[in-house]
């Protein structure tokens, strides 16, 4: 299954650092590491899931890959085309063309339509920018992307304040369609929709990417939404990847002892059933003065004494697509 | 087909925008103040322009008829040296509501676009475009405007529009940049970034209309501000030059004891009619700040 995968985001060592600074002068005191080297492969027409606990850095991951933030360090490739090129290097023209080809939706719809501007001008402004001349054309491809949403054209006269949460997402992923892109990457999409709405709105963008052939970023911490959604998993924890597997295997066979806790907490709707819940102490650290050795160790209920003086390397070839950053699994050959 | 459609989209959006053009104005009429505020500010408006296109004559003295009290030819009576002071209060008004607009207009232009500068991208140009607001704040108008009187040696019309836009934009500067740095951390500005557009149409284009209504209301309240401002300082003899009747040219013939206790009309009209349009137009204001206000919908 893996070989003849097109390679589409190409992740080497990304870091988004945010300084945090103090006094008149503004000398740098730390930083929020909020990515702190994440290396991975994403591709073509697959649903990457990014699972993690608040703070994890799984949105900011997810805006540096779309360059609405600036990385610190690493390397983002996008295939050009067959070409990869280093998004942080991108000339004017070929960032205006990326930002037509990766586009994002937004965790909270209801701030995300303007709300002084009427759908229809939200929807036009895109369109205009990115060089659809005539007002026909422009109607067309609203008209395209709005029944792909099933919203009725003639709602693009209202505005945003009368729709409901659920339209407003489904505008929004429509709004995020209207350039054609390749890669969208979900911020969240749900979790600001009550649960029958979020059913709706994830079989829309089911169905819109088998219509589209899209890539999907998908961000969230429900981890049952991104079993339904993903085909592969990639969990964070602090900035750094832990484990990254397709999506059954991570489900039936989780490997690193967060993934495990995570999963612990899914709830099953049957009362009979006891499940043995792994509560996992504290919280988690600051990103500001991480934990010495593996990041997860002083919360990790299997720690060993290396895990608190080395941080664990990505052991690959778990099975599969399988990885994990663990010292469990590393063989004893570090110790 | 597809052609139909397009039609219908277009004239849906169209009656859409109408009606909630209506519903505001529906609003709008049902505070009665502000309703008020408006038709006075509007006849008064519309009189001084009238007098004006008209060519009243508020300039030459009636010899014969000095300081004559209210009624018969001259409906406000004259002033110390034989004017009629009906055609000066209606002439000296379109001067005072010009001032007063121009210069709130522009203040707040220079304000909002200041404001957008500054609060949009932050850092150091927020910073820097802060701190010259503060000086500008620092300094007393009334020495801006006695400077200026001396260094270019007359008093003039120029001379007040350039020293209150100069001293009168850094309200509105205040108020754009604090919109804009909460609303740059909004989801629909990030949206937009991310389709690549550029700048200057994020901050002009998305960020602004939602700044609209408090820069109307305060450009509303700003026109009162500088019509009371003006009526200071030509009382005082530091404004328009004399020969150009302003209402607080007019009230500056009121300054002597003795036009004050005997001549109670020279000082009572202009007076009242700056007090009636600056009461009006805070009116007008509070009504629009009730219909724009977005967060009272």
């Amino acid at each position: 299954m893996s070989e003849n995968k097109e390679v589409i985001f190409r992740i080497k060592n990304l870091k988004t650092w945010f300084p945090i600074t103090k006094g008149a002068f503004k000398k740098v005191v730390g930083n929020v590491k909020a990515v702190d080297g994440v290396g991975l492969d994403i591709y073509k027409g697959e649903t990457l899931g990014i699972v993690g606990e608040s703070g994890c850095g799984k949105s900011t991951f997810g805006k540096t890959v779309m360059m609405l933030e600036k990385p610190t360090d690493g390397q983002v490739e996008f295939n050009f085309g067959g070409e990869f090129k280093d998004i942080t290097k991108f000339t004017k023209d070929e960032m205006f063309e990326f930002r037509k080809k990766v586009q994002m939706v937004f965790q909270d719809p209801y701030s995300a339509l303007n709300p002084q501007k009427k759908i229809y001008t939200s929807f036009e402004e895109p369109l205009k920018v990115h060089g659809v001349k005539t007002e026909a054309e422009r109607e067309k491809i609203m008209q395209q992307v709005l029944k792909m949403v099933n919203i009725q054209p003639d709602y693009l006269m209202r505005y945003p304040h009368e729709f409901s949460g659920g339209q407003r997402q489904r505008l929004c992923i429509a709004r995020a369609l209207e350039v054609m892109p390749e890669v969208l990457i979900c911020d969240e999409p749900v979790s600001a929709l009550d649960v029958s709405i979020q059913a709706q709105v994830l079989n829309l963008m089911k169905y819109i990417q088998r219509d589209m052939k899209l890539t999907y970023l998908f961000i969230a911490h429900d981890l049952s939404v991104v079993q339904y959604m993903a085909d592969r998993i990639m969990v964070m924890y602090l900035g750094k990847v832990v484990e990254v597997a397709d999506s059954k295997a991570l489900y039936e066979k989780p490997m690193h002892p967060y993934t495990k806790a995570l999963l612990s907490a899914i709830p099953v709707p049957d009362i009979h059933t006891t499940k043995k819940r792994q509560i996992l102490e504290g919280e988690v650290p600051s990103p500001i003065n991480k934990p010495a050795g593996c990041a997860f160790h002083n919360r990790c209920p299997q720690c060993m004494e290396i895990c608190k003086t080395k941080d664990p390397d990505m052991i690959r070839d778990q099975g599969g697509e399988h990885m994990v950053a663990c010292h469990l699994y590393s063989g004893g050959k570090d110790q | 087909m597809s052609d139909s459609t397009t039609v219908s989209i277009k004239n849906q959006n169209k009656s859409a925008a109408s009606s909630l053009l209506k519903k505001n104005i529906r609003k709008f009429m049902n505070n009665k103040l502000a309703l008020f505020g408006l038709i006075v500010v509007v006849i008064m408006t519309v009189a001084c322009v009238v007098g004006m296109i008209v060519g009243v004559d508020y300039n030459t003295p009636n010899l014969t008829a000095l300081k004559t009290p209210p009624g018969g030819e001259h409906i406000l009576g004259t002033d110390t040296i034989g004017r009629d002071l009906w055609a000066r209060v209606l002439y000296g008004g379109c001067y005072s509501i010009f001032i007063g607009v121009f210069c709130a207009v522009m203040s707040s232009v220079i304000g909002a676009i200041l404001g957008a500068i500054s609060g949009y991208f932050g850092g150091k140009i927020d910073q820097l475009i802060i701190r010259i607001s503060e000086i500008f704040q620092a300094f007393p108008q009334l020495v801006l405007v006695m400077m200026l009187v001396a260094i270019v040696n007359k008093r003039g019309l120029s001379n007040l529009l350039v020293i209150f836009v100069l001293t009168g934009w850094m309200t509105t500067f205040r108020m754009v940049r604090n919109e804009f740095m909460s609303l740059k951390g909004e989801t629909y500005v990030k949206v937009c970034e991310a389709f690549g557009m550029k700048k200057s149409r994020i901050m002009f284009n998305q960020i602004l209309p939602n700044v609209m209504s408090p820069i109307i209301v305060s450009t509303t309240t700003n026109v009162a501000f500088f019509i009371l401002q003006e009526a200071a300082l030509s009382f005082i003899g530091l404004g328009v030059a004399d020969s150009t009747p302003t209402w607080g040219n007019i009230l500056n013939a009121a300054k002597s004891v003795s036009v004050v206790t005997n001549q109670w009309w020279v000082w009572v009209f202009p007076g009242l009619a700056i007090s009636l349009f600056v009461l009006a137009i805070n009116f007008l204001g509070d009504g629009l700040r009730d219909v724009l206000d977005a967060k009272q919908q």
